[in-house]
């Protein structure tokens, strides 16, 4: 296939090898080297697409990052679609698959450009306006209208098949950008024996190098200099990431990289996180574009874009070009395109006098030049294939370029929290100073000239003697871009956000309508909020508002750059993060054994404990149930593991105990438990546990599973912030202990054999007893402690041996009815003798005596964390939520259900905590926190129900199985 | 379990080491010398190194705060030998042999793998040999110790989380 608009010769691409990609179910052919914008364009494809609002035909604007139009969809196979890739970023390979956004039926016919017919009913702010009513109007039909017709792609519907890799990094120096000035940078820092990074989002390093073939850079022909240098880069073993955006710039210099690595079998990205001592940005310019009615027609493009796509890529991007001037760099792209083949159709200079060599230069080429004249508007349809200059004469041409000037890109340097000044003569905002430690070089500080770029670079790294050398440049100039969007305002279809479709008279109208912040005009037209942030339209933007106020730009000031400053996929971001590693999941010693034996699992927390261990032919329900009942007639065996565990060492640790926890410390013997209550400084329950006092010196605390964490964390700030005089030291052990838990009537019967050195009878070893022993011969901390009601053991050993302890008893156990039961069971064994749960009963709320639970509470004590807040007048009120019992009629309330005084109420006076069908009451039971309820046994209230009648309950003692406690004391 | 097994990629190797005796001491910086004559071995008193020696390693983790990592023997003999040498001076020893477990990783260019997750800077001049740290790895908490100038790296993971930084690193070892 021939591509009509390829060179002859020269270029980056491998004219040697063809690649095949297709673009909209058409089939073409490019060269490794090239990227799918110039691949396009060397078959005469400049419409690429449609625009976001008026559905307007786009082609390519650019040839780098900056692209707001040409965004097409990327198509690898499922889940693998890649929606809003700039085409002008996207490297060529063979069988790529891309497809044209935002049009419907096609490309070339597209209902939507309908709108473009509608375009004066949709003014800036025409979401505000428009779209007012009637009532449900917004959400029934203008929103879902708005999305399919405003659409930037479509995500993938199918899973991410690829792998996403993160990497940090530390450096002495990162570079960004490899252009003369960053690979000058970075040879002088390598030189100098510094740990160099080296990144450039293109697929090749080089930069402007690339497309100035001609250049002499330290005696060297420019592309031989460019090899030279990144052999010895390499040599120097500084790290090349080519393929590699700088998309964010964070505190203390951290720096995030986006690299889409080359190499089809590894990760599909990689987000590079670097700190570097030292950031030098060489992030070059970006032209800007002018606005001129039709200045989104496809064919008309960014002159020095032009002038790439012929000297790098080897692409005409058209046959004959009318170049738009308010800069001289239009005039050398137009001179570097007719040495490439290229017909100049005119020149067209609003500057009443373009400077005077290069007129003489175009005279001398046989360009005319209309000084002193615009483009009045494009003429075409999907293609130009002319203008109207202003002074009323039409060209014919099937390209169009702009030179509006050059806009420094600071991006990364403003969120550096970098200062930026205004430079008049550049027309620009500059880097000024920044609190990081970062320097600029090159064209993104507005030096422009090929010997300055590198001479800065060579400082900016450090470097010491002279730069690379290269010819000064001629120093450009341009008419300011205030002056030259003047009269666009009043231009229909003068476009200045291509991507967001805003045009100038939008900008005009917004100042008009009030808005004098750029930070206002910008949300208000959305100008440069797309996903290019604004890279061709914020300055020109700037300047029309400028214009329009009758102010200087500095004086209307500037908008900030967001991260990312470019757009990044979510897949390097989220890492290995994602399926399997999304979370860690923490398994407990018996997970292995709890799955074997087909049990329901649940996440409490970060764990997955065993819910319910059914067996064949049982649901939930009727699982629990039967767990339920064996442990009230006969035993039940619980993995305890999970819970909390913090060993407290130290002559000072009943001490600290007495200041951390509700309950007094002092007295409790070695050998004795004590429940233990531990709340926020605000005086409301955070955590709660079983302490055993091990020995005199060493307590081992016990806390709930999901607080285990924050309680270290609350007794080792207050240890060191708080009590730093205390010798006590804290030490996590959650995971030292396996804890296996036997509760019920026959618990002491099967477990007595395995038990030794330790007489475990009612007698000696009572309820609240802790003993170390050997259990089976495993060394063993020993709890006779209760969660059930029943009287219960806890054996704590080590992880690795569990396991067999478990089977030992469960065989030995089997003859006695002891069954496993999961955490189900367990919440209604608990709730039927009312054993609060913390954050079920609790809800950073409650009191110790709003639970019930002031019995704990060591009335003597002086102080302890929460102590004070107690004391508050609120927190001594009698219709404080207070937690009761509920016998519910007939069915179980759904937890969380309000509770109403009568079933009509409006006003909730609390809620339901805890509800289940409580096996050993063979009836529905529920716990609650009710105003006053304390107050209020035996009165009658109704939980909600969504949808449904309330259901009565009557207000009782929350605790609703053996009062006396006999049977944990047997 | 899959995380056990021995890894290969690329010239490192990701492995699982044996069990160990591990205990948390935690003392007065001054009163260090009693642990060292129990421990047979210097107690590092430099912020982020460790000392080894005879089967046995200390880690600093903390002005008041070591891991000590010792062969199977020490879960006995180590408690009764740390009371003697304390006697009456305050300290807290508490075994932590279960609650964790160890991977190897090693070969050159293993910090790599380890710079997937570890957000610090692991060169030569950064983190020499004898350094150690507690740090993270991705989500997960470990302590990274370098014992010598080769490049081999000693982790120590809570144990509930090393299948996931044990998946995490394999992930990272096989795209490297």
């Amino acid at each position: 296939m021939s591509a009509p608009f390829r060179t002859h010769q020269g270029g980056r691409p491998d004219r040697a090898r063809t690649l095949r990609f297709t673009f909209d179910g058409r089939t073409y052919d490019g060269h490794p080297g090239d990227t799918l914008a110039s691949a396009l364009l060397a078959h005469g494809v400049h419409l690429t697409g449609r625009s976001f609002k008026y559905h307007r035909p786009r082609g390519i604007l650019s040839a780098g990052p900056e692209e707001p139009n040409a965004l097409v969809e990327l198509d690898a196979g499922p889940g693998r679609r890649e929606p809003n890739s700039r085409a002008t970023m996207v490297p060529l390979r063979d069988g790529l698959l891309a497809r044209s956004q935002n049009r419907w039926p096609s490309l070339a016919w597209d209902a939507g450009a309908l709108t473009g017919a509608a375009a004066a009913l949709l003014p800036a702010g025409f979401y505000y306006k428009t779209f007012m009513g009637p009532g449900r109007a917004w959400e029934k039909l203008y929103e879902p209208l708005i999305r399919r017709m405003a659409g930037l792609g479509r995500a993938p519907a199918e899973a991410d098949p690829d792998r996403y890799a993160q990497r940090y990094a530390h450096c002495d120096v990162l570079v960004v950008g490899a252009g003369p000035a960053g690979l000058a940078a970075a040879l002088a820092a390598a030189r100098g024996g510094a740990r160099v990074i080296l990144c450039d989002e293109q697929m090749e390093m080089g930069g402007s190098l690339l497309s100035q073939p001609g250049t002499r850079i330290a005696g060297l022909p420019g592309w031989e200099w460019l090899e030279v240098a990144l052999a010895e880069l390499r040599a120097l073993k500084v790290r090349l990431l080519p393929r590699t955006t700088a998309f964010s710039y964070g505190l203390q210099n951290m720096v995030s990289l986006a690299e889409l690595p080359e190499r089809a079998e590894g990760p599909r990205e990689r987000l590079w996180m670097v700190r570097a001592a030292r950031v030098v940005l060489a992030t070059g310019a970006i032209e800007r574009p002018l606005p001129f009615s039709g200045n989104d027609r496809p064919g008309v493009m960014l002159a020095d874009a032009a002038r790439v796509y012929a000297l790098r890529y080897g692409v005409l991007a058209g046959h004959r070009a009318a170049v738009l001037a308010a800069h001289d760099s239009g005039y050398e792209a137009a001179f570097a395109l007719q040495a490439a083949g290229m017909e100049i159709a005119a020149i067209l200079d609003p500057r009443a006098a373009p400077p005077a060599d290069l007129l003489a230069e175009a005279t001398g080429r046989g360009i005319r030049v209309l000084a002193g004249q615009g483009v009045a508007r494009s003429l075409g349809g999907r293609r130009v294939t002319g203008l109207i200059s202003t002074g009323g004469e039409r060209i014919g041409c099937d390209l169009l370029l702009m030179a509006g000037g050059w806009t420094p890109s600071v991006h990364l340097f403003s969120q550096a929290r970098g200062a930026l000044r205004w430079d008049a003569a550049r027309d620009a905002y500059l880097p000024d100073t920044a609190p990081e430690a970062v320097l600029c070089a090159g064209a993104c500080q507005g030096s422009y000239g090929l010997g300055a770029c590198l001479a800065e670079g060579h400082a900016a790294g450090g470097g010491h003697g002279a730069a690379p050398g290269a010819q000064p440049g001629r120093e450009p100039s341009g008419m300011p871009t205030a002056q030259a969007v003047a009269g666009a305002a009043k231009a229909p279809m003068a476009f200045v956000d291509f991507q967001n479709d805003v045009q100038a008279k939008d900008i005009a109208l917004a100042v008009r309508e009030g808005f004098r912040s750029i930070e206002h005009v910008k949300r208000y037209t959305t100008n440069g909020m797309a996903t290019d942030q604004g890279k061709t339209s914020n300055m020109v933007g700037l300047a029309i508002a400028a214009a329009t106020l009758g102010q200087e730009i500095p004086a209307v000031g500037l908008t900030r750059y967001r991260h990312p400053v470019t757009p990044t996929g979510f897949g390097g971001l989220a890492g290995r993060h994602r399926g399997d590693l999304f979370e860690p999941i923490r398994r407990a010693p018996l997970h292995g054994w709890a799955e074997a034996e087909g049990a329901l699992f649940e996440p409490v927390a970060q764990w997955r404990r065993a819910r319910a261990f059914p067996r064949a032919g049982e649901d939930l329900h009727a699982a629990v149930l039967r767990e339920c009942r064996a442990v009230r007639q006969a035993a039940g065996i619980f993995d305890a593991s999970t819970l909390g565990k913090i060993e407290v060492v130290g002559p000072d640790a009943a001490e600290f105990l007495e200041r951390l926890y509700v309950n007094p410390w002092k007295k409790l013997a070695p050998g004795r438990c004590r429940y233990g209550i531990m709340l926020r400084e605000d005086g409301f329950v955070t955590d709660d546990g079983v302490v055993g006092r091990m020995a005199a010196d060493r307590f081992h605390v016990t806390t709930t599973t999901g607080g285990a964490a924050r309680v270290l964390h609350m007794m080792e700030d207050y240890l060191q912030t708080e009590f730093p005089e205390l010798r006590v030291w804290l030490t996590s052990t959650t995971e030292q202990w396996a804890v296996i838990a036997l509760q019920g009537p026959k618990a002491r019967t099967i477990l007595e054999p395995f038990v030794e050195g330790l007489d475990i009878s009612a007698a000696s070893f009572p309820h609240m007893s802790v003993a170390a022993c050997r259990v089976m011969g495993i060394p063993a901390r020993l709890f006779r402690v209760s969660f059930t009601g029943e009287l219960g053991f806890e054996v704590n050993v080590a992880p690795d041996q569990a396991p067999a302890l478990w089977r030992a008893l469960m065989r030995a156990g089997a003859p006695h009815g002891l069954t496993p039961y999961g955490t189900e069971a367990m919440h209604v064994l608990r709730a039927e003798k009312g054993y609060i749960i913390v954050s079920q009963e609790t809800d950073g709320t409650v009191t110790p005596d709003d639970a019930g639970l002031s019995w704990a509470v060591g009335k003597a004590k002086r102080d302890f964390v929460g102590k004070r807040s107690l004391a508050r007048p609120e927190m001594r009120r009698r219709d404080r939520p207070q937690l009761v019992g509920l016998l519910p009629r007939g069915t179980v309330p759904q937890e969380g259900a309000q509770i109403l005084a009568s079933p009509g109420a409006r006003m909730a006076e609390g809620h339901v905590t805890s509800a289940y069908w409580s096996p050993a009451l063979d009836r529905p039971i529920a716990l609650g926190l009710l105003a006053g309820g304390r107050e209020r046994m035996g009165q009658t209230v109704y939980a909600t129900v969504m949808g449904g009648a309330p259901i009565a309950m009557e207000v009782t003692d929350p605790v609703f199985l053996d009062k006396a406690g006999e049977r944990v004391n047997a | 379990m899959h995380e056990n097994s021995v890894i290969r990629h690329a010239g490192i190797t990701l492995r699982a080491l044996p069990g160990m005796a591990r205990f948390a001491l935690r003392c007065a910086p001054a009163d260090a010398p009693r642990a060292s004559q129990a421990l047979g071995l210097d107690l590092p008193l430099a912020a982020l190194t460790a000392s080894a020696g005879a089967g046995r390693a200390a880690l600093w983790l903390g002005p008041d705060e070591w891991l000590i990592l010792a062969e199977d023997g020490a879960a006995e003999t180590l408690p009764p030998a740390m009371e003697d040498a304390f006697a009456a001076t305050p300290f807290s020893l508490v075994e932590v042999s279960g609650r964790q477990l160890a991977y190897g990783l090693s070969g050159p260019g293993a910090e790599e793998v380890l710079a997937e997750g570890c957000p610090l800077d692991l060169s030569d001049a950064a983190f020499g040999p004898g350094t150690c740290t507690r740090t993270l790895f991705g989500k997960v908490e470990m302590v990274l110790w370098r014992p010598g100038p080769e490049p081999a790296w000693h982790i120590e993971v809570w144990r509930s989380f090393a299948p996931h930084l044990h998946a995490h690193l394999r992930e990272a070892l096989l795209d490297l």
